[in-house]
């Protein structure tokens, strides 16, 4: 039995650098410190859904096949496609996204990741006015305001905020964990006591006032850090905050706008902003300016709904005004532990962070045509290769209908939704826990990750399975090329 | 009164019920659990004669689907259903991406209707209706 310490997390864009895998018979049998969705995944990992060989498209069904019988295939697809789109690239290595690079610009398609359908438009958002952001030591150690917006990090981040916010110790700005906790115990009291109230009088008109006393809560006037959430319903992490504002659904810019007017002093000719009585936002904006520094974190409640990018360039917009009055900071809250990594290593080779087209020669990027679900749904894709992503199951059903027309090559450890449409399937061991590589943090931190345990015999790093694929497509290439001149010469 | 049908606004988004399921494995209970249902608001179910854990079909302008209806515990949220993200999700949610890419998952008119008969689709059998795979 081994102990390994400090493995960092292969699910979400926390990267949490902090877990203890004890390993038996190469196999995973205990995982410390990890959140529910790290111990399903490096329990799970092994699991009954695992690919175990190359798989190929004969008679409408699957069938096994040999690894070179499968790259050859895959190749002469890739080589022969005049618009392919390859795409995924967010769960695995910046090593296999560089090969990636070279093979998507050796076939003339187009290079996209899965920022295209969760913080693509944060990019464009940044791209119009920049962003003021830092690494998530920086706001351990100092923040004292969190803001998240649009997200729910108990959900989607389970140790965000354990690790990063408001339930740990920096050296400025203590843990909220034992406040919190307080905060529930009283809570299980208030409820005991309107419990004993209703067996007392049984009349309803006379329970105990329980709705909130307009105004900020008074858990927002408590020395240390504060948390704010604002989300269209109220999550578990809604539960958590010291105050937590409902804003109705594609409502969030006039929310974002309202609270700049307030936050540079500018008055409000209107009642309510968004469902939100103004009263409580001009005290939200006092909170704003007053605190020391402040973050405000956002998800797929700002990019996936109405203004979507114009969402990302407000909420830049109110922390760069809130700047002038106090210290404020902004980042996107990334969710595949590596989409941060693909946008980088895409950005560092193309020039272009997703959506990167190199059917001309040349890198070109133009979100709205050069990305790969605008692409499919307007046909124009006639053969695609999907890495470390499930478009199967998080694309609308029009981007999959138009996919699945053309030849489809999937790599993948799971048998996904994709992988259960694909025409031809690599199996590939899991970046993380079966080979090593490099990730990018959401605060663009890159942190190596750890092998832990040997894959299954026969399967290959998504890197391994890309550069004999991308040897194949310049072989296939080259031949065809020679064919080309000695016709030329005839 | 019981109405037949209700227009309601479509939210898709994270659980961590969905992100425990999808690590463990797509083609598992797990995830089927986790993504085949929709969290409505209580007052919403009463209204439409639905039953917790009872089934519903929700319709949109892109398509239609069969989804277990389960009652949001947290907070009222009238007018608001949630699927987790997952191909069943995807069946419904807009593609209209207003020409940056990203389709419209959040925010789409629904329509909701009591569907105690009908089944929800595995995740084979709904690709199999969909994609003909």
């Amino acid at each position: 039995m081994t102990v390994i310490n400090s493995v960092a997390c292969p699910i979400c864009g926390c990267l949490c650098d902090d877990i203890e895998v004890t390993v038996e018979n190469n196999e995973v049998v205990k995982v410390k410190n990890g959140c529910a969705i790290c111990e399903s995944k490096f329990i799970g990992y092994r699991g009954e859904h695992r690919i175990k060989t190359p798989l190929m498209r004969k008679d409408g069904k699957l069938v096994p096949v040999s690894m070179n019988e499968a790259v050859h295939a895959a190749a002469e697809i890739l080589a022969n496609a005049t618009y392919p789109i390859l795409y995924g690239w967010s769960s695995t290595s910046s090593e296999a996204q560089r090969v990636g690079v070279e093979l998507t610009e050796e076939v003339g398609g187009i290079m996209d990741n899965t920022a295209v359908v969760c913080h693509g438009p944060s990019i464009l958002g940044v791209q119009e006015v920049g962003i003021p952001t830092c690494t998530l030591g920086q706001i351990r150690h100092r923040a004292d305001l969190i803001i998240y917006w649009g997200c729910d990090p108990w959900s989607a981040h389970p140790r965000h905020l354990e690790r990063y916010t408001s339930f740990t110790e920096g050296r400025f700005e203590k843990s909220e964990w034992k406040a919190y906790m307080q905060k529930l115990k009283s809570q299980a009291g208030q409820k005991k006591m309107q419990s004993a109230m209703r067996i007392e009088t049984a009349s309803p008109q006379i329970r105990p006032q329980t709705c909130p006393i307009p105004g900020m809560p008074q858990t927002m006037n408590k020395e240390g850090r504060k948390l704010i959430v604002i989300d269209v319903r109220k999550t578990m992490s809604a539960e958590m905050a010291d105050y937590f504002i409902q804003v109705e659904p594609n409502k969030d810019y006039e929310l974002m706008q309202a609270l700049r007017v307030l936050v540079t002093d500018g008055e409000l000719d209107v009642d309510q902003v968004a469902g939100v009585p103004v009263e409580y936002l001009k005290q939200v904006a006092d909170a704003l300016v007053n605190c020391e520094f402040g973050v405000i974190f956002f998800g797929m409640g700002l990019t996936q709904t109405a203004g979507k990018f114009r969402n990302i360039e407000i909420a830049i917009s109110l922390v760069r005004d809130l700047n002038a009055r106090t210290k404020f900071l902004i980042m996107p809250m990334r969710g595949h532990f590596n989409v941060t990594g693909a946008d980088v290593v895409s950005a560092w080779q193309s020039g272009y962070p997703y959506g990167v087209d190199f059917s001309l020669g040349y890198p070109r990027y133009n979100p709205g045509e050069t990305t790969c679900t605008d692409v499919l749904l307007r046909e124009e894709n006639d053969a695609s290769l999907v890495i470390a992503a499930d478009p199967g199951s998080n694309f609308p059903k029009k981007a999959v209908e138009n996919m699945v027309k053309h030849p489809l090559i999937v790599i993948d450890p799971h048998m996904n939704a994709t992988a259960m449409l694909g025409d031809i399937v690599f199996p590939s061991a899991f970046v993380g826990i079966e080979v090593e590589g490099t990730a990018y943090r959401m605060d663009h931190v890159p942190l190596p990750l750890k092998k832990v345990v040997e894959p299954p015999k026969g399967v290959l790093s998504d890197e391994e399975i890309l550069t004999r694929i991308l040897k194949e497509v310049k072989e296939i290439k080259a031949k065809k090329n020679i064919k080309t001149a000695k016709k030329a010469e005839a | 009164m019981v109405e037949q049908k209700l227009n309601v606004t479509l939210l898709t988004g994270r659980t961590i019920e969905q992100g425990v399921g999808k690590e463990k494995g797509k083609a598992s209970k797990e995830y089927f659990d986790a993504c085949s249902m929709c969290y409505m608001d209580a007052d919403d179910m009463k209204n439409l004669g639905v039953k917790n854990n009872t089934n519903i079909l929700v319709t949109t302008p892109d398509g239609a689907v069969v989804l277990k209806a389960v009652k949001y515990p947290r907070s009222a949220t009238p007018g608001l259903i949630y699927v987790p993200y997952g191909p069943w999700a995807n069946a419904v949610c807009s593609n209209k991406t207003t020409s940056i890419g990203m389709p419209t998952f959040k925010g789409t008119p629904a329509e909701v209707q009591p569907a105690p008969d009908k089944q929800v689709l595995t995740l084979e059998e709904l690709l199999k209706s969909e994609f003909g795979r």
